[in-house]
């Protein structure tokens, strides 16, 4: 009798011990859903209907015709061109620039870690006031400081935010990314075997063989991780484009976009067609690199 | 030879360090001018420091848009712990079938762009009466913020030894025992990294505060953007609420870099 209690308690707890991971699982996965997937859907629910907010009484089932006009205006093709060209090119001077800095620091030397402190700043900055301070202290024409040394050197004043607003994002985004980027190359430089360095150097292999063939390599992982991640984050950037050009000069993003036409226009229906072709391209986007990137992950994390 | 060469790098190193830095000194520097100082056409590096530009920041009300970042910022990272920690230990500690789904899922709502999401939530948030209320605002913070919280809690979860928490299993601990008093003091620093992470991304954040919120819940980003006026200066006030609003997470920042290495890396960097 008492055993049979006990085997039962047994098979109680052992179905418990099943359910659990999934009881724990349940709520952030429900959370998740409820405010990003079920909204999405009622995006494309949006999509299919004529809404103006500024004529509430018209609402009425518009078919496709939300994407006939996203698709025949020619916004789109352009706004696809600024996301996806602002992010690589971002993505990419930010990794270069980081790759540097990492070099850089990867030595010792007196002051090491206040130099990596001041380098980091710019990445924590809040974005909204990194693109103020830039456009009205470093890029404006009468008081910017880089206008003034370029003065200085004897040319003159460059409208950068408003003349050149397509670099001027690049610039601020690089600056403020380079140093996350560092800091993963960083820790990827300082996980080289000394061994394998040494050895390298004891065969008077140059230091930029060295690099190439041996650290390049080795770094190859966390560049994939540095890439990914920098991509997530540059992807979603909004803040430098709505504070610093307004969506001018090829710096139209579709998140841009799709504000300027919802919030802006006051149309919901054609902002939400934007919003769904715009997932619908970071689907594919996603699940190219984040399927070839994601095995890197894995084996980072589950050793 | 060799050592003359090292010094030269170290030179150019701490000259690109203090240049790359500049804007945010220059940004501190401006807080303390007057605002005739801070529209100089050449840029003024010795000037008598005024602390004009922060009083200013207060008659504006700042201190309320603080608040309501605090508030977001808080509210959002206990939630997210609430629901991470539980959720990575699932993944991590008692490894469930399609673990790589559940962490593809995660990562790929990440990856979802604010834009798939943004206009329910303002239409939803508009019929209950709850847009432009920090606790809604919160809400859509920690969703942002939880397939991050995950990902980098379960990779803190994945090294506590095994040996342990076997351990303490066959000393007949429960699951709560498990958790709360052998698994959580190990993890400890983790979790605060992924509290200090999850913080920052609320307390920066832009694109949601713009557009869910407005008089009462508005938190310090979109206010930033509002001393740019068009007529007159606002430099030195504009660089005065800059400083502030920056501050918390740049000393939060340096004081836990490593930390936050670990963490944005998601663990993928040891």
């Amino acid at each position: 009798m008492a055993s049979g209690t006990k085997i039962e308690q047994q098979a109680k707890s052992a179905t418990k011990e099943k359910f659990l991971p999934r009881k724990l699982i349940a709520p952030a996965l429900i959370f998740s859903i409820a405010l990003t997937q079920v909204p999405f859907l009622v995006t494309i629910y949006f999509s299919l209907r004529e809404w103006n907010l500024l004529k509430p009484q018209e609402k009425a089932f518009a078919g496709i015709d939300n994407y006939i006009y996203v698709f025949k205006t020619g916004d789109l093709l352009p706004a696809i061109i600024a996301t996806v060209g602002l992010t690589a090119f971002s993505v990419v001077c930010s990794l270069l620039v980081g790759l540097f800095f990492a070099v850089l620091l990867d030595r010792k030397f007196r002051g090491q870690s206040i130099a990596r402190t001041l380098i980091i700043t710019p990445f924590l900055i809040m974005p909204a006031a990194s693109a103020l301070i830039w456009k009205f202290s470093m890029f404006d024409t009468n008081i910017g400081i880089i206008n003034f040394v370029v003065q200085k050197l004897g040319f003159s004043a460059i409208g950068w935010s408003t003349q050149y607003p397509y670099i001027s994002v690049i610039i601020l985004l690089t600056w403020q990314y380079a140093p996350f980027m560092m800091l993963i190359l960083l820790s990827g430089l300082q996980s080289q075997s000394r061994e394998v360095l040494e050895a390298a150097s004891v065969d008077r292999a140059g230091v930029l063989r060295t690099f190439a063939f041996i650290t390049l390599p080795h770094l190859r992982q966390y560049i994939e991780i540095a890439i990914l991640l920098g991509t997530i984050m540059l992807l979603q950037a909004f803040d430098p484009i709505a504070i610093m050009t307004k969506g001018t000069g090829g710096t139209k993003t579709l998140a841009y976009l799709l504000y300027e036409r919802a919030f802006v226009g006051m149309n919901v229906g054609q902002a939400a067609a934007y919003g769904v072709v715009t997932v619908i391209l970071t689907i594919i986007v996603a699940t190219i690199s984040l399927r070839s990137l994601f095995k890197v992950f894995i084996s980072g994390v589950s050793k | 030879m060799k050592s003359t060469k090292a010094t030269l790098i170290t030179g150019a190193t701490w000259i690109i360090a203090v240049t790359y830095f500049f804007p945010v000194a220059w940004m501190f520097i401006n807080s303390f001018k007057t605002e005739n100082d801070a529209a100089s056409l050449t840029p003024k590096f010795i000037f008598t420091p005024t602390l004009e530009g922060f009083s200013r920041l207060a008659d504006r009300g700042m201190v309320d848009y603080l608040t309501n970042s605090l508030m977001a910022s808080v509210i959002s990272t206990a939630l997210v712990l609430l629901l991470a920690i539980p959720a990575a230990y699932a993944l991590s500690v008692r490894p469930i079938v399609k673990v790589q789904d559940a962490l593809f899922f995660f990562i790929s709502t990440r990856f979802m762009p604010a834009a798939a999401s943004i206009l329910p939530l303002f239409i939803i948030f508009k019929n209950l009466r709850v847009l432009d209320n920090i606790f809604a605002l919160s809400l859509v913070y920690a969703a942002m913020n939880l397939p991050i919280a995950i990902w980098m809690m379960r990779s803190f979860l994945s090294e506590v030894p095994h040996e342990v928490i076997e351990a303490s299993r066959i000393d007949g601990a429960n699951f709560e025992t498990e958790l709360w008093s052998v698994v959580l003091p190990i993890v400890l620093p983790g979790i605060a990294a992924v509290a200090l992470i999850c913080f920052i991304f609320s307390w920066n954040e832009y694109f949601f505060s713009v557009l869910l919120t407005s008089a009462n819940a508005k938190t310090t980003p979109p206010f930033l953007a509002s001393f740019v006026d068009g007529r007159g200066q606002f430099l030195a006030v504009l660089s005065a609420a800059s400083t502030v609003a920056a501050l918390p997470v740049i000393l939060a920042g340096w004081f836990a870099q490593k930390q936050l290495v670990r963490g944005l890396a998601m663990g993928a960097v040891k």
